[in-house]
């Protein structure tokens, strides 16, 4: 314990230095003449952070950059050829679907498990215990996440989990279903006759877009909430009084009313999305046909060793991140337009 | 999301409806999010779910709920029972145990040893909260309040950034640390022998961390009432007695906010924690996920030592619920 102690101690004396000396800076301003005294107090300001920010971020992104053009050792050029590497191996086309199941599938089950908690529990007896409880697996970590899932989809040689015993439970359900009890969910690909082929999402893909989901829906359940507490209860009632039904009420006041929330949400959900690796790892490790992009790129820098093919895996990330931001952007300023 | 990351909850931020229109929200709409709605003035009429709509609400809550539950359970289970029997026969044979609990946490050699990577957490987590806030405070401050050529357009540089991923930044943040930067045999910046250290941790949290933070301070300061700090500034006030007097008081349901959010966020992280930490440094989820990687035989302790690493977040939520909510909403009012 008292290591513990002696780490914080020495944490809080390196904080105080560092508060301390920008202090001191900040008081060496007042000697410099006129103009130059602001200047000097907002460089104390802003500085830092500025600091932190050009070297901690944007330099190691653009270096990021140049690396993806260069050859696994990092002394040749070779233009874009780690990334067609990406586009055109039949394994790592499976990547590319992968992610784009999880950046659809997830963000579309989110938004709509969100929307029904928010909807439906708004005015419910024991409304705060409920949410909570959706918010629960927000706030463990994604790595937890998976874990929880892995032991619910346990199957042979482990003991079973929660997912075969209630496939066992219902009467009549093939094997291949799960019917049997014995059903390895994190491995096996297919469902039913269903077979997709070896660079299409498989059955596990899916399974694990569900942890996404679970642990995706609670904050998307908060930032909807809030929207709907917002709606002025003027238009709903008015809405009520011409005789709209609440299903009525919902889908033509409060859901165009609320529009840009569920964009924001949205935008969120499918970054995270697109950003997954905690569950993966956490789970397959990417095998079995499950890596994503923000997994490969793990797998493929750390694990092989690839410094050219990596970077070109971490630059795509970025690509793709930008029109889904933008795209916010764009329904944002559309959603406020209308309202 | 925690899931996320920063980034994340950034974009979305581009305001509510509600909240471009109008002023923040005031404290009952915050609060009611969550649940606090039974004081609200909503007509009766406008609020009551259907049966079907409570019935839907129970389900998923039932769904969201008995996954931990049923870790919760297995973790409290004899090894034995574990290997043999669903945690949900632990209600007809009743057998408990605290036995894993103790495995995983004890340092004894050939255990996973979780106590120490549990304050390896709390090391990298409360320092890299405090400095992320505090630096990127300082920063929403300057940007909000202070005078000065290029401030817009260095803070739409700053926002930009929230849309590097971590992944694509971290490497050649990681050899800045292991080994400084030369151009030839000139040292453009030196080696600071932070190699696996808990220090390098920080510093990357708080470089991926500063965007986000200084985006929603500065939104937030900028919406303090202009009178007040100017009424200040002409009564002689310089910048430094403005911040800490006036603006970090007032910041207060901001600040707080992006702390609890920052610190689920660097608790749960794994990426960093993998690559940075080192073996002896590295965060109890890093440890979590290696433990579960390794364990095979042994997977009853993985439940214990899953719950190990759940439980500061939750606490954290728990007891700060309230002023996470309203933060993030506050945040989020002013894209």
């Amino acid at each position: 314990m008292s290591d513990v102690f002696g780490a914080f101690a020495t944490v809080l004396f390196g904080m105080a230095i560092l508060a301390a000396a920008l202090g001191g800076l900040y008081f060496l301003t007042r000697y410099l003449p006129g103009s130059w005294r602001e200047r000097g107090q907002v460089l104390v300001f802003v500085g830092p952070a500025v600091f932190l920010v050009f070297v901690g971020l944007f330099v190691p992104a653009v270096r990021t950059v140049w690396v993806s053009f260069r050859d696994d050792s990092g002394r040749r050029f070779v233009g874009l050829d780690n990334y067609n590497e990406i586009f055109s191996g039949k394994g790592t086309r499976l990547i590319l679907f992968n992610s784009f199941t999880w950046v659809v599938g997830g963000t579309l089950f989110v938004v709509i498990v969100g929307l029904a908690i928010a909807r439906f529990a708004d005015g419910m007896r024991g409304e705060r215990i409920w949410k909570s409880m959706i918010f629960i697996p927000a706030a463990i970590s994604l790595a937890g996440a998976g874990i929880i899932w892995k032991f619910v989809y346990a199957g042979p040689p482990f003991e079973n989990g929660l997912a075969n015993q209630v496939a066992k439970a219902v009467p009549g359900l093939p094997a291949s279903f799960g019917g049997e009890g014995d059903k390895i969910w994190l491995v096996d690909r297919n469902l039913g006759s269903l077979n997709p082929p070896a660079s299409a999402p498989g059955l596990n893909t899916i399974m694990l877009v569900v942890i996404f989901i679970w642990a995706a829906a609670g904050l998307a359940t908060v930032f909807f909430s809030a929207a709907i507490k917002g709606v002025p209860d003027a238009l709903i009632d008015a809405a009520r009084v011409d005789g709209a039904t609440q299903r009525q009420v919902f889908y033509k006041v409060t859901l165009p009313y609320i529009s840009a929330t569920v964009v924001a949400v949205a935008t969120i959900t499918a970054i995270g999305a697109l950003k997954a690796f905690d569950i993966v790892i956490a789970t397959t490790g990417g095998n079995f046909g499950t890596s994503t992009i923000a997994n490969e790129f793990y797998r493929v820098y750390f694990i092989q060793g690839r410094l050219g093919f990596g970077s070109a895996y971490s630059a795509l990330l970025c690509l793709l991140l930008i029109p889904v931001v933008v795209m916010n952007r764009r329904a944002q300023q559309r959603a406020e337009e209308l309202s | 999301m925690s899931t996320t990351d920063p980034t994340v909850v950034t974009e979305p931020v581009a305001a509510p409806p509600i909240l471009s229109t109008g002023a923040l929200p005031d404290e009952t709409t915050v609060d009611a999010a969550m649940g606090g709605g039974e004081t609200m003035g909503r007509s009766v009429s406008a609020s009551l779910s259907s049966r079907g709509g409570r019935l839907i609400v129970l389900a998923l809550v039932f769904m969201w709920t008995i996954p931990t539950f049923g870790l919760l359970v297995s973790s409290v289970r004899p090894e034995d029972e574990v290997k043999t029997s669903g945690w949900w026969e632990a209600f007809i044979r009743p057998k408990f145990t605290l036995g894993n609990y103790d495995a995983v946490l004890s340092s004894s050699p050939g255990s996973a040893n979780l106590s120490h990577f549990f304050f390896n957490s709390m090391k990298i987590t409360v320092p890299a909260v405090l400095l992320s806030v505090g630096i990127g405070a300082m920063a929403g401050y300057a940007f909000a309040w202070m005078k000065w050529r290029g401030r817009e357009w260095l803070f739409v540089a700053v926002v930009a950034l929230l849309v590097v991923p971590l992944q694509m930044a971290m490497i050649p943040l990681l050899r800045l640390i292991t080994g400084g930067a030369h151009i030839g045999s000139f040292t453009i910046f030196p080696y600071l022998h932070l190699n696996n250290s808990v220090a390098a941790v920080w510093v990357a949290h708080i470089c991926f961390g500063l965007p986000f933070c200084i985006f929603i301070l500065k939104s937030f300061m900028s919406s303090l009432p202009r009178d007040i700090i100017e009424a200040a500034r002409v009564d002689g006030a310089g910048h430094f007695t403005v911040f800490f007097k006036l603006v970090v008081p007032l910041s207060v349901p901001a600040l707080a906010s992006l702390a609890i959010f920052q610190f689920m966020f660097i608790w749960n992280d794994l990426l960093i924690g993998l690559v940075y930490g080192g073996n002896d440094n590295k965060p109890i989820i890093a440890k979590l996920v290696e433990v579960g990687g390794t364990f095979g035989q042994s997977w009853h302790l993985l439940t214990a030592a899953a719950f190990v690493s759940m439980v500061v977040p939750l606490i954290v939520f728990f007891a700060l619920q309230r002023y996470f909510v309203r933060g993030l909403l506050a945040g989020a009012v002013k894209g």
